[in-house]
């Protein structure tokens, strides 16, 4: 029975395992607080962002390629979202098409130089690291822009009216179990020994009380934060272009071997610049919920976030090496970093105490990686 | 007879189960030369390994005695430290660093802190004098011809007061002119009593430099004769002397009319001084399976990257299919065609290996199962890799494991089915027997066969002359980037082969 499990499942586990453990210590050490619906609202709320980018970011690392510039695109984007709907009173529809276009040529722009040009993306995103940054600079002249509208808050501020909520929940979970029930199928008829049908099912059980349970939790507060639907349902798009997709497929063959994928015939450049295009719109979907919830433009913002997206990603599971990693990790990878955060800001832990343990629990997570995939 | 050098005894090195070399015995003088011939494949490079301590001491049988004493030796270092030094066809130096800095990698000169730089200088310039190579220390590498770098590889090599030098198939990419001097070179060490093992195919060279020609063949050792009693037809019959026996499922089939013809095709590295293939002109028939026989380096490979669009260099050629010229600029551009190509490299070339099985099967023709929005027919797909998978009897658990955890032959397979899903009209296979077991090879010639019959038209590469006689119709052969000969395969030998393959044609030179 073990021996099904195989390396992805086991990663998983793992994760989940700390992430238990991450709730566990910390709810102890808040007396509950940790675990109070309104510290759970805000707790999922704060792994929006980071979440997004990671859903874009994992794609690129799949790919076999980083990008270190979403950190300033993020903060450019929501520049230009924040200065379209302060300065030219843009309707909010406008402002986010335009921002996610955006988001799109920027990302685009960047890997048309990594695909076409051969300019190793380190060296490009490291670039559009700087210049994003400076031409955010040079957009706003240094100053935040704001008050944004009540429109644009929208996005980063608001719940979900709980009938709304609890019908969305109800149609994830009914399409999670059919989901299963059709892969039975479709894996029965072509001969194909499915796992038995307790493990499936039991883990599908386990994602649906996961599931309602954190509805209840969340209703019991405020609803469901719009920006937490947002992710939900980009994890679900991002999940189904990776495995469902020949866009998908394509990616994780240039990830584990370039040359052979090539050989077969694939556009391995269209296919690499698509990424970072596809990357850059979630750049400019964290972006806009990033300037929502400020509720304004600010030109330090993002800074860094490139590194909190490549450290969820990796201690989800991704691997630098490419054509390794999945979006649910990523998301599980980003949600252990904010609960490390929100946990230890509860504590009153000092902030150079909290970038230290997060150094730390990322070079835990890889080296546990390592070592699991060398005892193979 | 006074002490040998170097006196290997009885050495048997096997490969999970397979023995590549059976009890292979040499021995050397001090200042003399050994040459080692035998085809691709026959344990040449093993029995260098194992000398040289790439295959340590107890991963062997037999002994190995260097100046008297038994050699325990764990890895290169050990037998460097010995004095067996040994220089690879692919060259081991720093492009972007000097001449000195190579000569001295790993054994700078001077302390920590501060290397003596004065004192190498004078070394490499006194090395550079004694292998003849008019350069100043300091100019780098990648400024060097490929014989210029062979010449700082044997001063390197002098450097560590080598006493036992290996050439491994030094001049297979040199001109005329680097040879002769290299040759030169190695006969003033001989003089000066450094032993010389040789690895080459060209007997010419073999003849004229060593004092003793050793034959392996399979793994087996067949020979060791002195140069005096030995021409080469002798170390070519040697080499090849094998019956072909029921390996080679030959089948009756059908050649039609011509459906490829290639003219002029000529490819060349950026920078290089030699084509790797030079005005090759031939002609593919429809159910035909075209033979295309050389040594490693003959350029073969090469021409069938141009044909498939992967070659990574400059190359020209004029390919009119079914009558219609082509510019193949892209594999995309010849899959269109229906070309497809099995690579000689599969782990590089061929397969993802962390990807499943069928996946790496339905990676060329994702398009025919994707609706409008991308979405892959998984139904379909797996409808076709598990035809394909039977069809070519892939031995799998699933289809579901990845590839990498597959046996070589069926990881080929696996690669064939990939090409055949793209309905090609002309198959290329480079090597696609090379590393697989004899039953996989079998399965995969009576594949061949098949396709044949249907219509299609094959290009087989392949370095095993008995495969290339039992297996084509018609055979091509390439020596230095030109086409050589033509052959029907009807009265063909290996010998023919090889000595078009391998003898000088002073006609041409």
């Amino acid at each position: 029975m073990f021996k099904t499990i195989k390396t992805s499942q086991l990663q998983l586990l793992a994760m989940l395992a700390a992430m238990l453990l991450i709730v566990v210590f910390f709810s102890f050490a808040t007396d509950g607080a940790f675990v109070s619906p309104r510290n759970i609202s805000n707790l999922i709320r704060q792994t929006a962002i980071v979440g997004v980018l990671a859903i874009g970011m994992v794609f690129v690392i799949i790919s076999a390629e980083i990008d270190l510039s979403v950190g300033s695109m993020m903060g450019l984007l929501g520049g230009i979202a924040a200065i379209l709907d302060v300065w030219f009173h843009f309707p909010i529809l406008l402002t986010v098409l335009v921002t996610v276009v955006a988001g799109l040529v920027l990302g685009l722009f960047n890997g048309w130089w990594v695909a076409y040009q051969k300019v190793p993306s380190f060296i490009v995103t490291l670039a559009g690291m700087l210049a994003f940054r400076g031409i955010l600079v040079g957009l706003t002249d240094g100053a935040t822009v704001a008050p944004t509208s009540s429109s644009l808050a929208i996005i980063g501020q608001s719940y979900i009216p709980s009938g709304w909520g609890i019908s969305v929940i109800a149609l994830l979970c009914l399409g999670l179990v059919a989901r299963v029930y059709t892969r039975r199928q479709a894996r029965h008829k072509h001969g194909v020994v499915n796992q038995a049908a307790k493990f499936e099912y039991g883990k599908a059980t386990i994602a649906v009380s996961v599931l309602l349970g954190l509805l209840f939790i969340l209703e019991s507060y405020r609803g469901i934060p719009t920006p937490i639907l947002i992710m939900g349902g980009l994890i679900l798009i991002a999940t189904y272009v990776a495995k469902r997709t020949s866009f998908g497929r394509r990616v994780y063959a240039i990830g584990g071997n370039i040359e052979a994928t090539r050989m077969s015939g694939v556009n391995v450049e269209r296919t690499k610049m698509l990424v970072f295009g596809f990357n850059g719109m979630m750049v400019a979907v964290a972006a806009l919920i990033l300037t929502s919830r400020l509720g304004a433009g600010s030109p330090a913002a993002g800074n860094m976030a490139e590194l909190d997206a490549i450290a969820a990603c990796v201690i989800g599971g991704a691997s630098l090496a490419g054509g390794v990693g999945v979006v649910f990790g990523a998301i599980m990878g980003a949600l252990i970093m904010s609960s490390l955060d929100n946990g230890m800001s509860m504590l009153d832990v000092p902030t150079f105490w909290q970038l230290i343990v997060k150094g730390m629990i990322l070079l835990l997570a890889v080296w546990l990686d390592v070592k699991t995939k060398k005892a193979q | 007879m006074k002490q040998p050098l170097l006196d290997m005894r009885g050495i048997v090195k096997s490969f999970s189960g397979v023995r590549a070399l059976n009890g292979v015995s040499i021995q050397l003088g001090t200042g003399e030369a050994l040459s080692i011939c035998g085809e691709n494949g026959s344990g040449k490079s093993t029995l260098m390994k194992v000398l040289s301590g790439v295959w340590p001491f107890g991963s062997y049988e037999g002994e190995i005695y260097f100046e008297g004493n038994l050699v325990k030796a764990s890895s290169i270092r050990d037998t460097e430290a010995l004095g067996i030094v040994i220089i690879h066809q692919e060259l081991a130096l720093v492009k972007e660093m000097s001449v000195l800095e190579n000569i001295f990698l790993g054994n700078e000169l001077g302390s920590f802190a501060r290397l003596n730089d004065e004192e190498m200088h004078r070394r490499t310039s006194e090395l550079l004098a004694q292998v003849k190579l008019n350069v100043l220390p300091d100019t780098p590498i990648r400024d060097l011809g490929v014989g210029q770098q062979q010449l700082v590889e044997i001063a390197k090599a002098l450097n560590k007061n080598v006493k036992l030098l290996i050439l491994d198939e030094p001049t297979s990419s040199l001109t005329t002119t680097e040879i002769e001097i290299l040759l030169n070179i190695v006969s003033e060490l001989k003089q000066q009593g450094i032993a010389c093992i040789y690895i080459s195919h060209k007997l010419e060279e073999v003849l004229a430099l060593s004092n003793w020609v050793t034959v392996i063949r399979d793994g087996d050792h067949i020979d060791t004769r002195s140069v005096e009693q030995l021409t080469q037809n002798d170390i070519i019959s040697m080499m090849v002397g094998r019956e072909l026996d029921e390996l080679f499922p030959r089948e009756e089939h059908d050649i039609g009319k011509v459906v490829l013809k290639v003219k002029h095709a000529t490819a060349m590295q950026a920078g290089a001084t030699r084509a790797q293939v030079e005005d090759v002109s031939f002609e593919l028939r429809q159910g035909e399976i075209l033979g295309v026989a050389g040594l490693i380096g003959s350029g073969r490979t090469e021409l069938m990257q141009c044909l498939y669009g992967s070659y990574d260099g400059r190359y020209d050629a004029k390919i009119e299919l079914h009558g219609q010229s082509l510019t193949i600029r892209s594999q995309r551009v010849a899959l269109e065609a229906g070309i497809a190509m099995v690579p000689e490299d599969r782990k590089r070339h061929g397969i993802v290996p962390i990807m499943s099985v069928g996946r790496n099967i339905t990676l060329s023709v994702l398009d025919q199962y994707t609706s409008w929005f991308g979405e892959i027919n998984e139904d379909q797909e797996s409808q076709d890799i598990d035809d394909y998978i039977a069809r070519l009897k892939v031995k799998t658990a699933t289809s579901e494991l990845a590839i990498k955890n597959l046996s070589g032959g069926n990881q080929q397979k696996a690669i064939i089915a990939k090409c055949l899903l793209t309905h090609p009209k002309i198959l290329i296979l480079d090597e696609p027997t090379r590393g697989i077991d004899v039953g996989a090879k079998y399965e995969i010639y009576k594949l061949m066969f098949a396709l044949v019959k249907k219509g299609m038209s094959i290009i087989m590469v392949s370095s095993e002359l008995s495969e290339v006689i039992g297996i084509s119709d018609r055979v091509l052969v390439m020596h230095e980037g030109r086409l050589k000969g033509q052959f029907d395969h009807q009265g063909l030998t290996q010998e023919m082969i090889m000595n078009c393959a391998i003898k000088e044609d002073t006609a041409n030179v």
